[in-house]
């Protein structure tokens, strides 16, 4: 796999490790911004992992573009040696589908969507072949799913799902963009799920809504007492359906400020996962689920 | 010494040189669009070049200061008035206690930076007092000031004499037609070339959907696309890629139509082609673009990009040097 260098204006490299979406290809561009930041190199300034590319943001004054990308392109041999095994962690976050809420919401643009008939899920479920709703809740809430990227606003993630590819689930986004998305809905764009973190315009199909904030500029949630931003690239997501009683219930202890997410320590290893991704799945949950 | 809020104008932000380093996670680096203009009005009352203005844009607020003190205005020629009497632009102006600045209407230009010597001091987020609105961060309570606000000022350490003022020929706004230099390249490949060739030839127009986050362009022709079979994540329209990074002052085109310039406020990643970035040197002139202006996109290469950057920087040191 050989990537792709380009310059971004005079002050950014961007590099597109593939055209595709795969796990490789993010593992790629993870390890390759591990070793930019490694490198310590005079003039970067930032390094921006996404989905099957990256981005480094530097500052021409202190180093010449084209010497920083010969560095860069140096870097892609060593990520290429390095092994794809990841210390990381596995969330439990609940969601509460077909809520009100974006209920609500997507019913005020319908006339912006594919299919105004059905809703965002029941059009997801048929045009991915389930018969009913249930059974796509199912399909998009069993197995764990990859943080591949944060971004677009205010450490909202994209998830990708840890199945193989003719099980993945893909749906379109919204034929023209919504104005408005409620804070906290799970979405899903192309052949990525996501969570908004902060109200606001969005084209991503919504699902259903998380009573789990990710994101506080004030930092007064307990679990965000350290940092404003809740995921990291790498992060592992399973998704558990609860009821409207349950989402008032965490929503109680959002509130009372009492409501911590379920987290466990993994060891992800990709060798280990396409050797054999159902077993690979179902010893993460039991990870999640111990204790 | 506070400054109170009187009126608000159209969206007064307080803005500094922005919070870099936290792109990875969706946060842009904000602070002022045009950051000369931002640089220059504080060096006229005598305050860190990076220290909190206010960016008015196309409106100006109403004032009210509660001491004797040092501002000045710079970017657009947005005229202030103090007490109704109307004073000069990008020139230090002596304010005294319970006089009231405002303004006349907009004659060019689009955003207008209004420095108070010692800097606004509301609090800092992430190492920066820059407004950004999305993400609660920065500015009174993370959003734009309004009549009531009361900001606070930090105190004035140098005092320059009134009246000093930025030479006309050391001022930079946007030429008409305006101008932007773009470095090709991101997914350029995925236009034909006669389609690139003539998205550098035609004209275009400011969208009135241009604010910190973007700048859309309308009235050239739209793209034509490279066939392909869309690669697997990134979607079905032509325009569209696995979600990646967004440079800032990349130029998006979603569904080939209505070019983007992402800005200061950039949304860090999403799903559509890049055709190219505008360049830094010219990142300030797209702050002062209004709705309607003419535009042309001007292709250059790297060492062009690179000597203008230079010439930008060698403008801000003529500016040091003309005050000093």
């Amino acid at each position: 796999m050989s990537s792709r260098y380009t310059f971004g204006g005079d002050e950014h490299i961007f590099v597109e490790v593939n055209e595709e979406m795969s796990l490789e290809a993010f593992f790629k561009a993870l390890s390759m911004t591990n070793a930019v930041r490694n490198a310590d190199i005079r003039g970067v300034t930032e390094i921006c992992p996404a989905n099957a590319s990256f981005q480094i943001k530097f500052d021409p004054d202190l180093i010449h573009p084209d010497d920083l990308m010969s560095e860069l392109k140096r870097m892609e041999e060593i990520a290429d040696k390095e092994e794809a095994v990841l210390n990381t962690r596995i969330i439990e976050i609940p969601v509460y589908y077909q809520d009100p809420w974006t209920h609500e919401t997507l019913m005020r643009f319908r006339e912006r969507h594919q299919d105004p008939e059905a809703t965002d899920i029941e059009y997801a479920a048929r045009i991915n072949g389930y018969d009913t709703v249930a059974d796509f809740i199912q399909a998009h809430s069993a197995s764990p799913w990859f943080v591949s990227m944060v971004g677009f606003v205010s450490g909202l993630p994209f998830l990708y799902q840890m199945v193989d590819r003719k099980r993945q689930i893909q749906v379109p986004k919204y034929l023209r963009p919504r104005t408005d998305t409620p804070r906290l809905t799970v979405g899903y764009g192309g052949c990525f799920s996501c969570i908004y973190s902060v109200r606001g315009a969005g084209g991503y199909q919504m699902f259903g809504i998380t009573p789990m904030p990710i994101y506080d500029p004030e930092q007064k949630v307990n679990y965000l007492k350290d940092f404003l931003v809740f995921f990291k690239p790498g992060d592992i997501v399973k998704w558990k359906p609860i009821t409207r009683e349950e989402y008032e219930r965490n929503l109680k202890e959002v509130e009372a400020n009492t409501f911590s997410p379920r987290i466990r320590e993994v060891v992800f290893s990709l060798d280990d996962f396409n050797r054999d991704i159902d077993g690979t799945n179902a010893k993460l949950l039991e990870v999640l689920n111990a204790g | 010494m506070p400054v109170n809020v009187k009126s608000a104008g159209l969206a007064t932000t307080v803005q500094d040189l922005g919070r870099p380093g936290y792109y990875h996670l969706g946060i842009p680096i904000g602070g002022a669009m045009d950051r000369l203009a931002l640089r220059a009005a504080n060096m006229l009352v005598g305050n860190d070049e990076g220290a909190a203005c206010l960016e008015a844009v196309f409106m100006g607020p109403e004032l009210e200061f509660n001491e004797d003190t040092l501002i000045a205005i710079t970017g657009a020629e947005l005229p202030p008035k103090i007490d109704g009497e109307v004073r000069d632009t990008w020139t230090t102006l002596k304010v005294k206690k319970g006089q009231v600045l405002s303004f006349d209407y907009l004659r060019a230009g689009a955003r207008a930076y209004i420095a108070v010597a010692g800097g606004i001091e509301t609090p800092a987020n992430l190492g920066s007092r820059s407004t950004y609105a999305i993400g609660a961060l920065g500015g009174v309570n993370g959003r734009a000031i309004q009549p009531g606000d009361v900001l606070p000022v930090g105190n004035a350490s140098v005092t320059i004499a009134e009246g000093t003022t930025i030479p006309a020929n050391l001022r930079r706004g946007p030429d008409k037609p305006a101008e932007l230099r773009v470095l090709p390249g991101l997914y350029a490949h995925r236009v034909s070339e006669r389609s690139l060739d003539r998205f550098f030839q035609d004209t275009w127009k400011v969208a009135s959907e241009a604010d910190r986050m973007g700048y859309r362009f309308q009235g050239g022709a739209p793209i034509e696309f490279v066939d392909r079979e869309p690669p697997f994540g990134a979607g079905s329209d032509p325009s569209n890629i696995t979600d990646a990074c967004y440079p800032y002052g990349s130029i998006q085109i979603p569904s080939g139509t209505e070019p983007i310039i992402l800005h200061r406020d950039a949304v860090s990643g999403g799903g559509y082609f890049m055709v190219g970035t505008v360049i830094s040197a010219d990142m300030d002139l797209i702050g002062q673009l209004q709705p309607h202006t003419e535009t042309r996109f001007v292709k250059v290469n790297m060492h062009t990009a690179l000597s203008a950057r230079r010439e930008r920087a060698a403008a801000i040191e003529n500016m040091r040097q003309a005050l000093a």
